[in-house]
């Protein structure tokens, strides 16, 4: 059987974001416009990759009780690293992110996959896995943002179509709840015809 | 299978796990410390360079306190000052980077961070009308508060907390400049 699956499974049937809801914090906060949905989505999805892969190869050797704390020290390891990075040689990026990028350690979509898949699976799968799951989180992200930026600044990608200033209640809290309860509608009307 | 959970086992895979993941951070460190420093540095050049008249050389750096706050200021030879300048706006600290020249003129200024409400207080990075006040004002002619307070300056649409909070910030800097006129007096 094919391997792919595990790479579509994460962005439609397990989609994060629409269907799991998981990793509300970030997407809520993050997508004020497509890029910063992107950059927040990207950033996710290296923590994923890596997290499954590590987890995936140690998980035969770590004892049970204390699999959440090494889970943990792993995934903080490598949100360390993308923070030095992103600080390192996207710093406009980092700026815009800010405090969100500590953030991904408590991620639940990063735990959740390294305690629900990863640490059951191979490697391979596992990275796929990992490429699933945060390709479908990117995307769900961008969407969110492509929808709000759309509507609070008219513009997509900063590219602006829409003179004058847009409905500023999407730029804000509570245009996140809005459009993400929205695009959840529609997503999952879309599951339930197929 | 799992390795069992016995004292021995769980301490070894902590300590191994917690070793590695150090010694990576470490590495992690060690390669972005450079261009971390760079980026920063980059970016400092760029906002002072945005805020005064063309200058040569490496601009240098000082502290000074002014109302006891201690405010961070580059001085560029032939050109005037760039001082940071922080106050309080709406969504919490605004910094600015204040360009004044040898005349006492503001040259330019630009945002270094804020936190302000996008779409409303945010404007004061993007706003022409607003930002062009600050150019070539001479703050010995007009007073920099915005008309609502009785001064020169018009204030964004529905954002006169976030103005008010920019126009002190110039305001401090001037200050800090005229502070740094007379100690520079002294040295020379």
């Amino acid at each position: 059987m094919s391997k792919w699956h595990f790479v579509t499974d994460g962005f439609v049937k397990n989609n994060p974001t629409f269907v799991l809801v998981l990793g509300m914090c970030p997407t809520l906060a993050t997508t004020t416009s497509a890029l910063n949905g992107l950059e927040m989505g990207l950033a996710t999805m290296f923590v994923l990759i890596l997290s499954n892969i590590v987890i995936s190869l140690i998980a035969p050797m770590v004892p049970d009780k204390v699999r959440i704390p090494v889970y943990i020290t792993v995934i903080a390891t490598f949100v360390t690293v993308l923070q030095l990075l992103m600080q390192a040689f996207t710093p406009a990026a980092y700026e815009t992110l800010g405090l969100f990028i500590p953030l991904i350690v408590v991620n639940c979509i990063v735990l959740g996959r390294a305690e629900g898949f990863a640490n059951k699976h191979k490697v391979g799968e596992s990275a796929l896995d990992g490429i699933g799951v945060g390709l479908g989180f990117t995307i769900s992200l961008t969407v969110i943002g492509i929808v709000r930026e759309i509507l609070g600044s008219g513009s997509v990608f900063g590219w602006k179509f829409i003179p004058g200033d847009g409905i500023l209640a999407f730029v804000m809290a509570p245009g996140a709840f809005l459009v993400m309860g929205y695009l959840m509608v529609l997503f999952n009307k879309y599951l339930a015809k197929k | 299978m799992a390795a069992a959970s016995t004292l021995k086992n769980m301490a070894l895979c902590l300590s191994a796990v917690c070793l590695i993941c150090s010694a990576v951070v470490g590495a992690a460190y060690v390669v972005t410390a450079n261009p971390i420093a760079e980026a920063a540095q980059a970016k400092t050049t760029a906002s002072i360079a945005a805020v005064l008249p063309a200058f040569e050389g490496t601009p240098e750096q000082g502290n000074i306190q002014v109302d006891g706050v201690d405010y961070t200021y580059y001085k560029a030879d032939d050109a005037g000052y760039a001082i940071i300048s922080t106050t309080s706006g709406f969504g919490g600290a605004l910094t600015l980077m204040v360009g004044i020249n040898d005349d006492g003129e503001i040259h330019n200024t630009t945002v270094l961070s804020h936190s302000e409400t996008p779409g409303l207080g945010a404007k004061c990075t993007t706003d022409e009308h607003f930002m062009a006040q600050f150019r070539g004002f001479d703050p010995d002619e007009k007073s920099l508060l915005v008309k609502k307070d009785g001064g020169d300056l018009d204030a964004i649409t529905a954002s006169t907390i976030t103005s008010r909070a920019y126009a002190k910030a110039v305001a401090n800097a001037v200050a800090v400049y005229q502070k740094l006129k007379e100690g520079g007096d002294d040295d020379e």
